[in-house]
């Protein structure tokens, strides 16, 4: 079994695995509910200024499905908590003090004034909460007010924000980003100038879900108008790990902890960000989709992870970070093809037609007359599409060509490494 | 107790009404939307899809469900139809296991192939039900096709050559138009009169004219047609029901099995038809399934199907002959009748065994069974009814009418398709596929006229 407790900025928790501050932590009876089931953390709902905001009372959410009906996105216009200041701290206080192995992290959001942090966090903190995280990601509602993604957007306002947090605060603050930016590091290297502990990403993405097709109005809507959510679930994971990988991979802020967020559904997508430079990992959409049970999968399948491949989980994180690198420094003399498993291939033909019709025409459908869909190695470019759209996990491989020619460009398969950088058709290539 | 001396238990009622109701409603239900959409989802989309090269008449099943998906159902529902006007039908009585749902990709695997009829029955269904316009005709062309035959080969011709600007006679020889789908399916296929509809929905493009009770050789002859019409489509499917070669088959209690069929699809009540305690079918295919599976239903006690060859052989497919045994069905390989026994009605068939000799040939063996039986139904096939076209100077070869691969036969001005042309296989999709071909070639010679 491997130990999956997890010191993170000195909070210690039974896993790695914090419920996100969302609907799952809005109040005591939930959180209570999600430790029950074995959550590691919770990160409270994001309390604000009394008094408190309201919210619609109509559709909050919006869903992605598949034909199945399965949830890849998700978007919602929830605000922050809407329930009075005291309410939320009595139940902290109760959680934080029933819970006491548990990591309880107080989300905060607070309007762009030095005094209103001053006043606000240690009154929080009071609580017996072990760290703040400061929400500068929604990016729906209260961004409107100059909060949230408002303040996640501007590199000043974060580390402003910050300064203001850390002067308040006595446990660790991690500040949360928002990923409607164009970059990602300017944000991150704002939190850290500010003195953040750290950093979690990424909140939700600016989105709208799609059109009621009989009311041609977009939707849901609340009583026929909508307005744009904050996206999230499976399908915004890619989004997160290239985010997380870029503060993890860039010096100036490699040295910020990150927690993880953004569409983790079971121990895979942890370890997607684990490896990727993430410390822990915050879950929410799962969560609303499935209900807290889910974490027996996601403790199980990471203890039986790293046991197969011996690893500790520290040893983990950050694992995939040097495989990260910018286009120009890939290796351009490394050759690969695509192998068909004939014994494996049901014949769909597949590969065959996205090839033909959106690639290289590098897959025969028709061998002696037979149906049949082998790779023409002259043609193939090893770009992986019909890897990715067989529907039989590993008919179709890429195999490296170690020696020998490429039959494609007729040149000879070198050993050496050669990049953009060097390329005679680079006209920015570096001479000695 | 001598046979002779036992008295036949024919009679109706055997069970009650609302059992009986039970037995003969839908045999597949059909998909629920989620249902469907699951369904849906498990097709890959195949490039040159093998499941549309093994359809009869070559639908784009990947086409149609990726249609489904969308919930775009009037498109999917056009995307079959265009191809297979009967589509609503086939969705229901095609022997999908050994077509396309044989040949579906996912069984490499799997074993499992995508529910590619139920998914037709999806996206049909709402167009027979709301009377969805999905064809339009082209300018009228002038030209009159008589069509002889208002089963699936005359009425897949008569609605594409509708769909090409002709305009068509149907002489049917029945009371009803449909032919098998109206008289011969079995019952619990095709509920709800779903054929009567079917046929209402080709009609409905106009410029179909049905002439009901005309038949070939009594009300009209062929040569009368040619002279009338600008082309003819002959499809008329098979008469008489075989015989076994026995004596005596006109006893009472041995029936056609074919003719019981008819009666039972026309019945206005079910449990008023005659039934045997103890029925004996003799024959090995889709026919000799349908007539055992619904006797039993009806409420036979003890139903016995006899076939002289091996399970492989037989023309039932592997889906239909479980069908048969979960309904409590007995299959006997390996044996063929004999003897008839029975004085004034027949009581027993007397079976020898069977076996393939070092030629591959059948022959018999000495041992000898008996069984049972109040009913016997004759379940061999059917022959052409050749003597209708005695003289009309069609090349016959093997009891059926000789055409090209474009349905025409050895005459100018008359094609063929169905049951009745060789080649054919007994099956309504291919028949649709007939008719189909057969209009598309009329057309192109009804153009050079």
């Amino acid at each position: 079994m491997a130990d999956l407790k997890t010191e993170f900025l000195g909070i210690s928790s039974p896993n790695p695995f914090w419920l996100a501050s969302a609907p799952p932590t809005d109040k005591a009876y939930n959180v209570n509910r999600a430790f029950e089931a074995g959550w590691g953390g919770a990160v409270w709902k994001t309390l604000g200024e009394d008094p408190h905001i309201v919210n619609v009372s109509g559709p909050r959410y919006g869903a992605l499905h598949s034909n199945e009906r399965r949830v890849i996105g998700f978007n919602n216009i929830e605000l922050i908590t809407d329930r009075p200041l005291k309410t939320n701290l009595d139940e902290m206080r109760q959680i934080k003090k029933d819970w006491p192995d548990r990591a309880l992290v107080a989300s905060v959001m607070l309007p762009m004034n030095e005094a209103a942090w001053a006043k606000y966090l240690p009154m929080i903190e009071d609580t017996g909460i072990d760290g703040f995280e400061l929400n500068f990601g929604c990016p729906h509602g209260m961004s409107e007010r100059g909060m949230g993604a408002a303040v996640g957007q501007v590199p000043e306002y974060i580390q402003m924000a910050t300064e203001w947090a850390k002067q308040a605060a006595s446990v660790p603050v991690i500040v949360k980003l928002t990923p409607n930016v164009t970059s990602i590091l300017p944000p991150a290297k704002a939190a850290l100038d500010g003195g953040a502990d750290a950093v979690s990403l990424i909140n939700t993405i600016n989105s709208i879900m799609r059109v009621d097709y009989d009311s041609l109005t977009m939707y849901p809507t609340t009583d026929g108008m909508g307005t744009h959510g904050g996206y999230c679930g499976e399908a915004v994971k890619p989004i997160a790990l290239n985010m997380v990988a870029e503060i993890a991979r860039h010096e100036e802020t490699a040295t910020l902890p990150i927690s993880g967020i953004g569409g983790i559904t079971d121990w895979r997508d942890a370890v997607d960000f684990l490896a990727l430079g993430a410390s822990n990992v915050q879950v929410c959409t799962a969560a609303m989709v499935y209900g807290f049970k889910i974490i027996d999968d996601l403790v199980d399948g990471l203890d039986s992870f790293l046991d197969d491949k011996k690893l500790s989980l520290a040893e983990l994180v950050g694992k995939a970070v040097p495989s990260v690198t910018d286009w120009q420094y890939l290796n351009l003399n490394y050759v690969e093809k695509a192998i068909i498993d004939q014994d494996l291939c049901i014949k769909c033909g597949r590969c065959h037609i996205v090839c033909e019709d959106t690639s290289h025409q590098a897959i025969t459908h028709t061998v002696n007359g037979e149906r049949r869909f082998e790779v023409i190695d002259e043609e193939c470019v090893g770009c992986n599409l019909c890897v990715s759209v067989c529907p039989v996990e590993g008919c179709i491989t890429m195999q490296q060509l170690t020696k020998g020619t490429d039959p494609r460009t007729g040149q000879p398969v070198s050993q050496e490494k050669a990049n953009w950088t060097t390329h005679p058709n680079n006209p920015m290539r570096k001479t000695d | 107790m001598s046979a002779n001396a036992q008295q036949p238990d024919v009679r109706g009622h055997r069970l009650d009404e609302e059992e009986i109701a039970r037995n003969f409603g839908d045999l597949h239900p059909p998909l629920s939307r989620s249902e469907a959409l699951i369904a849906a989802d498990r097709c890959y989309f195949c490039y040159d899809a093998p499941c549309t090269t093994a359809c009869p008449t070559g639908i784009d099943i990947p086409g149609f469900i990726q249609k489904i998906r969308s919930d775009n159902l009037r498109g999917s529902a056009q995307t079959i139809l265009s191809e297979n006007i009967m589509g609503g039908m086939c969705a229901r009585v095609c022997p999908t296991e050994v077509l396309c749902e044989e040949a579906c990709v996912r069984n490499t695997h799997e074993e499992k192939p995508v529910e590619i009829g139920l998914l037709q029955r999806y996206a049909t269904d709402p167009v027979f039900a709301d009377g969805t316009g999905l064809f339009t005709r082209a300018p009228s062309s002038g030209k009159k096709v008589a069509v002889v035959g208002g089963g699936p080969a005359g009425l897949s011709c008569a609605h594409r050559l509708a769909v090409l600007g002709h305009d068509v006679v149907v002489f049917n020889r029945d009371a009803k138009p449909g032919g098998l789908n109206e008289y011969g399916i079995a019952a619990y296929k095709t509920i709800d009169d779903f054929a009567r509809k079917e046929v209402e929905y080709i009609v409905s493009i106009g410029g179909i004219e049905l002439r009901n009770n005309q038949a070939l050789g009594k009300e009209i002859s062929l040569q009368q047609l040619r002279d009338e019409y600008d082309a003819v489509f002959v499809g008329i499917g098979l008469g008489s029901t075989n015989a076994l070669g026995l004596y005596d088959e006109t006893l009472p209690g041995v029936d056609s099995a074919i003719d019981y069929i008819a009666e039972l699809r026309q019945a206005a009540n079910l449990a008023d038809l005659q039934v045997g305690r103890r029925v004996v079918v003799i024959g090995g295919g889709m026919t000799a399934i349908d007539i055992a599976v619904q006797s039993k239903r009806l409420g036979a006690e003890v139903v016995d199907i006899v076939y002289r060859r091996g399970p492989e052989q037989m023309g039932a497919s592997q889906y239909e002959q479980d069908l048969a045994q979960t309904n409590g069905v007995t299959i006997h390989h390996w044996a063929m009748p004999v003897e008839l026994l029975g004085d004034r009605h027949v009581t027993t068939v007397r079976f020898r065994r069977t076996e393939l000799d070092e030629t591959g040939k059948l022959k018999t063996c000495d041992d000898e069974f008996e069984l049972d039986a109040d009913t016997v139904f004759k379940a061999i096939g059917q022959a052409l009814d050749a003597a209708l076209l005695d003289g009309e100077g069609l090349d016959i070869e093997a009891g059926r009418i000789v055409v090209s691969d474009a349905c025409k036969t050895s005459l100018d001005d008359v094609w063929a398709g169905g049951d009745c042309v060789l080649g054919g296989d007994d099956l309504t999709v291919t028949a649709v596929q007939h008719g189909k071909l057969a209009a598309i070639d009329i057309d192109r010679y009804l153009g050079e006229g």
